[in-house]
């Protein structure tokens, strides 16, 4: 019990934080102090200011308000990170739902596909089809949600198998419930505890990757305030502005942070396997 | 065991083969039209026709699989654009550099991990395990080419205890020069006794080593501590607590001996994660190794060397996989009998 509560302890620190740049995001026009400056504005005679009561985080290059950009990176980052895991989710369940409960070719064929694509570390696939196609943030979520969805048909693919030989299961085929309706009401509820703590785990994963291509210049292009762009672009007048490149790294941090400590506790807590035996 | 040999290496095989038709789709049929790219810009419809012949295109895919195929087998793995040698030279030439700050960022790793998970597990709900469970949080939450470019500005720009970038020391190449055996400046200098030129290496190793420790150390103080918490609880190691050993003991000898198999097969996997992390930070450190050679591909939309080196982590990432599962079904018999 008291390790319950210890596990809440991450959930409530991740939970807030999670929810925190979620109200950021939905309300960054109304607590970004220069609204504008998310976009191309551009004030040269403000370059490089240094940060001040005017301007928390500083300003960039072309003396845009750090502060502002990367309030409304939230919109961006954690927002890509959600439709990529939709669409992952939306490819791997129902592969994996197939795999586990029919058993047979059908399984064999599509755990041979998941090898393949497990066989690439993630960030490596997803750069390496973002760097032949051109530089979009629709083609980072694609090609993202492409590397992630072998996970998710694993993970539902174990989960729908043991669930396939237990004795209520075979009653509805016994009592002749098609197909279709015994995997949407009896195979696939069982498989959603371990499917929410695995998302939310995971989308401090893709957050870091959708950051990384934007660093390596394949993701989200000038003048969108996505936080991994603004660290690349910062590099360049890092010596002198040590701002540019802190804050946007910190909000990658913190947000990465938040969801993987929530993906923990969600585990801990759910899970009664991870409880010691004293 | 032999026949579980013959069926993990057969499935790896299949993998690769998977691994090469996938490089194969990103190299040849995803770019939209290579023909295209490659005739330019301004070519006419007859330049783009004349190098489709040329490139193979007209010809059905079943026959430019099985000719990309042959390709990889027989060394073959096209042309870098950006610096036109062979891919796999290259890849060839950019690997030991990598290699040898992979394996410095591992044993840090290794280092920090295992220790700091051991007494989060010997003082479970502590504030020290705690502390530590957040820190291992931290480090698998980290983005790499942030912490380099932080690391670098602190330590090398502001402080000026450590060197900015690079490898050595440039002008001990006049002094003490470097005789290069294996390209891995810290193993080369060691080999020859040359010591001024070894603190000059491994001084230079030390912040690109630790920023890809970061995602190493993480993971290994998790799995250390998940492993220990679940060997704590059972009755052989409840056995050893009741025979009065020092709880020390129980933790660090008998409940550890079963965490070490988990802990060497999170390392081999975090050794191909690692690998492309080092696409994000080796250029921040001049590091010539890789992940430089990677990302100046990625900057040049190389195509083939994109392909190249997506080809070469995954088959070193099934590679290690592979050896893992077979030292692993060696020493422990439930796992080749299941």
């Amino acid at each position: 019990m008291i390790r319950l509560l210890k596990a809440n302890q991450l959930i409530t620190a991740g939970g807030l934080i999670v929810l925190l740049i979620f109200v950021v995001a939905v309300f960054a026009p109304l607590l970004a102090p220069y609204p504008a400056d998310a976009g191309s504005a551009t004030h040269p005679e403000n370059a490089l200011l240094a940060p001040s009561l005017t301007h928390l985080f500083g300003t960039d290059q072309v003396g845009r308000d750090v502060f502002s950009r990367v309030l409304y990176g939230a919109r961006i980052s954690p927002v890509i990170a959600l439709v990529v895991l939709l669409l992952a989710c939306a490819a791997g369940v129902p592969l994996g739902v197939a795999a586990g409960y029919f058993g047979g070719a059908a399984d064999e064929v599509i755990m041979r596909v998941t090898d393949v694509f497990l066989a690439f570390p993630s960030l490596l696939l997803a750069l390496a089809f973002v760097a032949v196609l051109p530089a979009s943030l629709t083609v980072v979520t694609i090609a993202i949600a492409i590397t992630w969805w072998p996970w998710y048909a694993r993970l539902i693919r174990g989960q729908a198998a043991s669930v396939a030989g237990r004795p209520y299961v075979e009653a509805c085929r016994a009592l002749g419930i098609p197909r279709w309706r015994i995997l949407l009401r009896h195979v696939l509820p069982n498989s959603v505890t371990p499917l929410i703590v695995q998302v939310s785990l995971d989308a401090g994963g893709v957050i870091l990757t959708i950051s990384a291509l934007s660093f390596l210049g394949l993701g989200a292009q000038d003048p969108v305030p996505e936080w991994g762009l603004m660290v690349a672009e910062g590099e360049n007048y890092f010596t002198t502005g040590w701002w540019l490149v802190t804050f946007p790294g910190l909000a990658i941090l913190i947000t990465a942070l938040a969801f993987n400590l929530l993906g923990d506790g969600l585990r801990d807590a759910l899970d009664p396997r991870r409880l010691p035996a004293r | 065991m032999t026949r579980y040999v013959i069926r993990r290496v057969a499935l790896a095989l299949v993998v690769v083969t998977g691994v090469v038709i996938l490089t194969f789709v990103i190299a040849g049929v995803v770019p939209g039209d290579p023909a295209a790219t490659w005739a330019g810009p301004h070519a006419s419809a007859a330049q783009v026709a004349r190098a489709r012949q040329y490139l193979g295109l007209n010809e059905p895919l079943p026959v430019r699989i099985t000719r990309y195929f042959g390709g990889i087998l027989t060394g073959d793995w096209g042309v870098s654009v950006h610096t036109h040698n062979p891919v796999l030279s290259d890849i060839g030439t950019a690997a030991p550099a990598t290699i040898e700050l992979v394996i410095a960022a591992l044993i840090i790793g290794a280092a920090a991990g295992i220790p700091l998970g051991l007494a989060a597990a010997r003082w479970p709900g502590s504030i020290l395990d705690h502390v530590i469970r957040v820190g291992s949080v931290l480090g698998v939450s980290m983005p790499v080419f942030w912490l380099a470019l932080i690391l670098q500005l602190v330590f090398a720009q502001r402080l000026r205890m450590l060197p900015v970038a690079g490898q050595y020391d440039p002008n001990l190449m006049f002094s003490h020069p470097l005789v290069t055996r294996t390209q891995m400046p810290v193993v080369d200098s060691l080999i020859s006794g040359n010591w001024p030129m070894l603190g000059s290496t491994l001084s230079h190793l030390i912040l690109p080593a630790l920023v890809v420790a970061t995602y190493p150390a993480g993971v290994v103080a998790r799995i250390t501590r998940a492993q220990l918490l679940d060997t704590l609880g059972e009755t052989h190691v409840q056995m050893v607590r009741s025979l009065g050993f020092p709880e020390r003991t129980v933790v660090g000898t008998f409940a550890m001996k079963l965490a070490w198999n988990p802990v060497a097969a999170i390392l081999a996997l975090v050794f191909a994660y690692s690998l492309v992390n080092t696409f994000l930070v080796e250029s921040i450190f001049d590091w010539p190794g890789l992940g430089s050679y990677a990302a100046a591909s990625v900057a040049t939309l190389d195509t083939p060397a994109i392909a190249g080196i997506t080809l070469f982590v995954a088959i070193v990432y099934v590679a290690l996989n592979l050896v893992v599962d077979l030292v692993q079904a060696a020493l422990d018999p439930r796992i080749r009998l299941s």
